[in-house]
């Protein structure tokens, strides 16, 4: 399942990612796999999201979000 | 000359400006880093031991592997031992509330081999969620000394003077994982190549070495075919190097950080979340916000105005009445101290416009604005991180254009800065606030909205309305390069820090000064010239004329009357007017007479020139002894041949567009050409504004008169 494909407040485990230029990026902010991610709330036009992982709020685009496999 | 350098590093949003402002007070400078046109801000320091320290806080990254032109030059200056800025000691800024990520880049900046110090900041914010950090452990593990601060209320500032004081200048950190196992025959061979001793180095070349350019093109090449060779697939290896790093820092931290109340911090962030990025409420509130700014640059600045604009007009008349009567006297009251007062006088609104913004970014407000506005942002070719240049656009388009290096996507960036000179920034208010107080009645709407800040509001308005077409515009005409992508942190909200606020009000207000100070003097004293000389022997036959009328007249009030006639007609025949005539052509459709067209000309280099010049024409034009303000000389403005007033609100409002749209800074078109690196756009810039001024004041001048 897509990280893009959660409802605010749903939880899943980062498991894989589907672009590995994006990954890089994505692991250093901290979503490594493994990682507990939480859906926090969507930007109020539907687009970006905000994510809470590693401790902390990311907001990133839905189509970034859909390269995280999430379990 | 300092003892020793110090460079600060860190995450973004970890508290190293407040840092760097506790650890130098006011004794910093903003810079350039050579040849790249990155914010360089240092300042001195002295330590315990009485050494002095020179501070350099370098851009804030997640990582050395750059996303950004910003980022890059941390890897720049901490790997290349000739940068000018090239540290002695690394003090690595971690927010403790979020150590493992903070330590990502504390491994990476280890493995190179600098002396390092690491510094926990916002250790009080960590206690109060129920975060416990065992200090002494961490320090042992890493094999560096650690300090916990928290830099908000200034607390271990003293332990870290000392820990600074006996700071050993070599490194002692504990080797943190092997990075030869990801290409150990690529790193051998660039290490010969490149004569060093550190794996971590010689990898981060091969990874980058494409953005170094301490690099001769030759050993560019050489290390182009080592990676061929080699066959290094950076997108796999920084993958892997990443994964291993954290593998690493989970051991480190294990029994270091013990997290009790794990969540906590988002309690108030998660409710102030839930209302501000509101469908509703959250634009709402955003709109308001940006209201309220407006609405405090008029009405709290109107009482320190009206101090210095009496203040000066008291100067002119002391200067006047004291000093010898002559030339240079009329230069120093007429030329440098107009020019000078029209800068001072603006002073109020800028600080205030910079504390606002300063505080809207610190509270991680700005953050949710980008949040917000991404997607319609998208729509129009931007992304929601050109929010925040084009926001700081309201203050002054250099540093905002410069900001737009954080757009990591080209074609983003480019549009970013092509539209961002658009947006009506503090140089314009002058203009507006002048032309508004000129036309517009002091009136209030429902008894709180000035109809003046209502006015200056739309003209903002208007201004980000055509920043926002011409990028849709853009979007089609420009292709990309690349994807653009979003990923962004949202700091939790916080107090502004006040004394941050202070700062950036006080450096940009100084900057602005300074900087415009500067043009606008230097044109005020040209445009004295011009206006008090003419070509040829017009002068001289005007005084004649005059002097013949005089011998006949015997009235005094004619008299006076006749004084100005005088002024009038020679300001009419003096360089500026000439130079005014000869585009008063071009310019008259678009209702603006001579005198007009000569502010035009000087603002052609700076558009903050407008106040002066009119200032100094039209000190010259009323002659000696009659300093009121600039405002009461304009609305006394009668046309010769109508006789009615000049400033029409069909004239300012057009004239108000043309300032709105018209590229009228030579700073702009300067960091422009230094952002891309070429005079494509700058020229495309100052075509498309210029035009699009012209028809703007074409149309309204048109339907309105």
């Amino acid at each position: 399942m897509k990280l893009s494909q959660l409802n605010p407040g749903e939880q899943g485990t980062i498991v894989a990612f589907t672009d590995l230029e994006m990954s890089v990026k994505l692991m250093e902010m901290g979503c490594l796999p493994g990682e507990v991610v939480e859906v926090e709330r969507f930007a109020p036009l539907g687009d970006p999201m905000a994510i809470r992982v590693a401790g902390y709020q990311l907001c990133l685009r839905k189509n970034e979000a859909a390269v995280i496999i999430i379990q | 000359m300092a003892d020793i350098r110090i460079a600060l590093v860190g995450n973004p949003n970890t508290g190293k400006s407040t840092l760097f402002n506790l650890l130098t007070g006011l004794n910093q400078k903003i810079g350039n880093f050579p040849g790249i046109t990155v914010d360089k801000k240092t300042g001195f320091c002295t330590l315990n031991s009485g050494k002095t320290a020179e501070i350099v806080d370098l851009p804030g990254t997640y990582s050395l592997y750059p996303k950004s032109k910003d980022e890059s030059i941390v890897f720049q200056v901490l790997a290349d031992k000739s940068n000018p800025s090239h540290p002695d000691v690394v003090v690595l800024v971690a927010d403790a509330t979020n150590l493992r990520r903070n330590l990502l880049l504390f491994s990476q900046v280890a493995d190179l081999g600098l002396p390092m110090l690491l510094v926990l900041n916002m250790t009080d914010l960590a206690k109060k969620e129920g975060i416990n950090i065992h200090v002494d452990k961490l320090a042992k593990r890493l094999g560096v000394q650690v300090v916990a601060i928290s830099a908000r209320d200034s607390a271990g500032i003293e332990k870290l003077r000392a820990a600074l004081s006996n700071v050993t200048l070599i490194s002692t950190q504990a080797k943190s994982i092997d990075v030869t196992i990801f290409a150990a025959d690529a790193i051998a061979a660039i290490k010969t190549k490149i004569n060093t001793d550190n794996d971590y180095y010689a990898l981060q070349v091969l990874h980058q070495h494409e953005h170094l350019d301490f690099f001769t093109s030759r050993q560019q090449e050489e290390i182009e075919a080592i990676e061929k060779a080699n066959h290094f697939e950076t997108n796999t290896l920084q993958a892997a190097e990443t994964v291993a790093r954290y593998r690493h820092l989970s051991t480190i931290l294990t029994d270091v950080v013990v997290d009790l109340g794990a969540e906590k911090k988002f309690i108030v962030t998660d409710k102030l979340d839930s209302i501000l990025t509101h469908k509703v409420w959250g634009f709402a509130i955003f709109i308001g916000i940006l209201f309220f700014v407006f609405n405090a640059i008029f009405s709290w600045s109107s009482y320190p105005m009206g101090l210095i604009e009496t203040g000066f007009a008291t100067l002119t008349d002391l200067g006047h009445a004291y000093l010898p009567a002559g030339l240079l006297t009329d230069l120093l009251v007429d030329g440098v101290l107009a020019g000078l007062g029209g800068v001072v006088i603006f002073i109020p609104q800028i600080a205030i416009l910079f504390a606002l913004i300063s505080i809207l970014e610190d509270t991680g407000y700005m953050a949710r604005v980008t949040f917000m506005m991404d997607k319609i942002m998208r729509k129009f070719g931007l992304s929601g991180k050109s929010v925040v240049p084009m926001i700081g656009g309201i203050a002054c388009a250099v540093p905002s254009i410069m900001s737009a290096r954080n757009i990591e996507s080209w074609k983003d960036r480019i549009i970013t800065i092509m539209v961002t000179p658009l947006v009506s920034c503090s140089a314009r208010l002058p203009v507006y606030t002048l032309l508004i107080s000129l036309v517009v009645p002091r009136k209030s709407i429902l008894g709180i909205f000035s109809l003046q800040g209502l006015t200056l509001m739309v003209m903002y308005l208007i201004s980000i309305l055509a920043a926002v077409l011409v990028a849709w515009v853009m979007k089609f005409l420009i292709k990309a390069k690349e994807k653009s992508y979003f990923i962004m942190e949202l700091p939790v909200y916080r107090m502004p820090r006040w004394k941050n606020v202070m700062y950036t009000m006080f450096e940009k207000s100084k900057t602005f000064v300074v900087e415009a100070g500067k043009i606008i003097i230097a044109i005020s004293i040209v445009l004295w010239v011009l206006a008090t000389y003419g070509p040829g022997d017009r002068f001289t036959k005007i005084d004649q004329k005059y002097a013949a009328i005089e011998q006949y007249s015997k009235d005094s009030v004619q008299l006076a009357s006749l004084e100005r006639d005088r002024s009038a007609e020679k300001l009419e025949n003096s360089y500026a007017g000439v130079l005014g005539k000869a585009i008063e052509p071009a310019i008259k459709p678009l209702g603006f007479d001579w005198k007009i067209g000569i502010a035009l000309i000087t603002s052609f280099a700076a558009r903050e020139a407008f106040v002066g010049t009119m200032s100094t024409i039209y000190s010259v034009d009323s002659g000696e002894g009659e300093s009121t303000t600039i405002r009461a000389k304009m609305s006394a403005a009668r046309n010769p041949e109508t006789g009615l007033p000049v400033f029409t609100f069909a004239t300012s409002l057009s004239l108000m567009l043309f300032y709105a749209f018209a590229m009228q800074c030579m700073s702009t078109v300067a960091v422009v050409y230094r952002e891309t690196k070429s005079w494509k756009w700058p020229m495309i810039q100052l075509v498309y504004m210029t035009a699009l001024a012209y028809v703007a004041s074409l149309v309204a001048y048109q339907l309105l008169s």
